[in-house]
């Protein structure tokens, strides 16, 4: 039976903030926001959260058990409306996002490529009958997607990949391969984009397709709990109602991208803020010198800076989800988001870590976990670098990176 | 069948509670939630009509501030079909008696064959709300249950005693308050948050529902709270140092016997 924690009877109330909530964010959200918000954080932190330190330990990741259990909670491809997705808002999926990554990063990454990437590609560069065939399957977590895009040569510069589809009669015939492909080996249906006489064109290559393999990529040192692998093509045949037909360009990957990174500007926000709450929960119960840890001056100064760090974020993603609801979000707009957050966070998980001092370093505690996932964040989908310059064009109106 | 769930917005788990010696009330200001025991009543609601025994509706209903509105939400996010929110300022400060008419006389426009609600809420854990209900209504009640099977008009109910538990048989219409140890209460789906502003929400101040005035409130209320006072300290806890287990099993033994509770 639940028992109730002990009742104060005192005139006095609580002090103004909420160190969890210092500028009272929450109350800039909507009711159906914080009961989205609420469910999803009650669902990954219940459920998901137990599992992830062996996941991290082992290195795997149950893909297949999560984006059902994700598809059961219809967060898979939310925002986008028909074929059994939800048709939530842009502040509704980036709050869900920051839930599933204060618990991991990898577990957002398996629904930010499920449906911001694969999903949003085929629902918005698909046909109908491409639609149909896929994304209700994906929406409830049946079927699983990726995208690929990125080669072992062609990072930050997509247009530079070798991976070339050539016609063959009615058929396409892919050749090349893609490096960092998260859910690579366990999608029932990957998004390949590739080079064509006519520029780049994206193909849904299934899983049992001949000549199309799947090689995971063992020893990383981040996103542990998260499966990446090489995708091998290699004289992959496929029918022409396979190639996506509304894409005709490099834009449509990087608009799909762009999806993505909108849900790492609230996911990193959440990530840090998972590592500043167990830093304040751990040194208020952790003594030093005969008085809790957080009453020094020094890790007070670290708190301060955390808790800065963590309430820009959460603003910063909150405002920027609001001009993507709005329709006023433009690409720049995102990276600036994207860099702004993913360095903050890095950040905060690092000043975390600090304070837990020894046990930091454990998979007991999350932030080291979450320090190594963010390296991983801060370069993928679109690295720091490219992000300061994209930003830096829209500043100066030069171009510096091309 | 249909099915009424009693629910409540209470304080947030996570807010310190704070009794006003002012009002000699609940502080109740500060981030609120659905009493989480009647999420169990909602989703044995739930799993009754999920069970094969035909259930045309399941209704949530509360009584409390413009704010509940949120609670009832909730509650049909978690699978109630429609809502119904009794909200008068001359219900403020009702104690578990006055709010216990108040809830049956909404109950009795509702015509329920089966009254659900959490044993306890979150905030003043009474602990007695179903069973001032049933009286009410004249409908046999249950508290405590953990366990409960609907067939032929009766339900199978096992309730939560304090040694093990009883079986008890019960005729319905029934108030039956339930234990969080019956069911795991779902996760609602997206879809499901989001259609919940969609179900019907009806909102009724006192006199529709025929609530007399003198009835309810603080003046309608039949208790007074005279004073407060803090809970006594706990004792220190004695803590053995576990070096040879079989001295520390000793230890314990020789401690709960002193106290004659072995």
């Amino acid at each position: 039976m639940r028992q109730n924690g002990r009742m104060a009877i005192t005139s006095v109330r609580k002090p103004k903030a909420n160190p969890l909530d210092f500028l009272e964010i929450d109350s800039r959200l909507s009711d159906e926001e914080r009961l989205i918000r609420d469910n999803v954080r009650a669902y990954a932190q219940e459920k998901i959260l137990p599992r992830v330190p062996d996941w991290f330990e082992q290195g795997t990741f149950d893909s297949r058990g999560v984006a059902r259990e994700m598809g059961q909670l219809e967060v898979l491809g939310m925002h986008l409306s028909g074929y059994g997705c939800a048709g939530a808002s842009a502040v509704s999926y980036g709050l869900t996002c920051m839930e599933l990554e204060a618990v991991d990063s990898g577990l957002r990454s398996l629904v930010s490529v499920q449906g911001s990437l694969a999903m949003f590609a085929i629902w918005q560069y698909g046909s109908d009958e491409q639609k149909e065939r896929w994304l209700p399957g994906m929406a409830s977590g049946e079927l699983i997607g990726c995208f690929g895009l990125t080669e072992a040569d062609a990072g930050s510069d997509p247009a530079a990949m070798r991976t070339r589809a050539r016609r063959d009669g009615d058929d396409w015939v892919i050749n090349g391969s893609k490096l960092w492909i998260t859910n690579g080996s366990v999608a029932d249906v990957a998004v390949i984009w590739a080079q064509t006489d006519d520029g780049i064109r994206g193909f849904l290559v299934e899983k049992e397709t001949p000549g199309f393999s799947a090689i995971d990529i063992h020893g990383k040192l981040s996103l542990r709990a998260s499966v990446t692998s090489e995708l091998v093509l290699d004289d992959v045949r496929v029918p022409a109602a396979s190639q996506l037909p509304e894409a005709s360009s490099l834009g449509a990957p990087l608009s799909c991208l762009n999806e993505a990174r909108f849900g790492i500007i609230f996911g990193a926000a959440g990530a840090a803020r998972a590592c500043f709450e167990e830093a304040l929960s751990y040194s208020g119960e952790r003594e030093v010198f005969d008085k809790p840890l957080s009453g020094f001056q020094l890790t007070q100064q670290k708190f301060v800076e955390m808790a800065l760090e963590v309430n820009k974020a959460s603003l910063l993603a909150l405002h920027l989800g609001r001009m993507k609801d709005e329709g006023t979000l433009a690409p720049e707009h995102v990276s600036f988001g994207k860099l702004s957050n993913t360095v903050a966070a890095i950040g905060v998980a690092r000043t975390a870590r600090t304070i837990l001092g020894a046990n930091g370093v454990s998979l007991e505690y999350p932030v080291m976990r979450h320090a190594n996932n963010l390296e991983s964040v801060l370069t993928y989908e679109g690295t720091a670098e490219i992000h300061t310059l994209v930003v830096g064009a829209a500043l100066t109106g030069q171009q510096a990176y091309r | 069948m249909k099915i009424c769930c009693l629910v409540k917005e209470v304080p947030d788990a996570a807010v310190t509670k704070r009794m006003d010696p002012d009002s000699k009330r609940l502080d109740r200001s500060g981030e609120k939630n659905l009493n989480p025991f009647d999420t169990h009543a909602i989703e044995a609601a739930m799993q009754i009509k999920e069970g094969g025994t035909p259930v045309e509706e399941i209704v949530a209903v509360t009584m409390g501030p413009d704010s509940a509105v949120r609670a009832l939400h909730k509650a049909v996010a978690l699978g109630a079909d429609r809502s119904v929110h009794l909200s008068d300022a001359a219900l403020e400060g009702s104690d578990v008696c006055a709010t216990g008419y108040a809830l049956a006389k909404i109950l009795e426009t509702e015509n329920p064959d089966l009254v659900l609600l959490g044993q306890q809420s979150d905030d003043g854990e009474c602990y007695t709300i179903g069973a001032v209900v049933a009286d009410h209504l004249k409908m046999p009640s249950l508290t405590q249950v953990i366990k409960m099977d609907a067939a032929d008009g009766k339900l199978t109910c096992e309730r939560q005693a304090e040694y093990g538990y009883d079986t008890v048989e019960i005729d319905m219409p029934a108030v039956i308050s339930v234990g969080d140890a019956i069911n795991e209460p779902r996760y609602p789906s997206l879809k499901a948050i989001m259609g919940a502003k969609k179900k019907p929400l009806d909102t009724k101040a006192v006199a529709d529902a025929g609530i007399e005035a003198d009835r309810i409130g603080e003046g309608g209320s039949r208790t007074t709270v005279l004073a407060l006072a803090e809970p006594p300290q706990k004792e220190a806890g004695e803590v053995i140092e576990d070096e040879d287990t079989n001295e520390t099993v000793e230890k314990i033994v020789a401690w709960l016997d002193e106290r004659k509770l072995i």
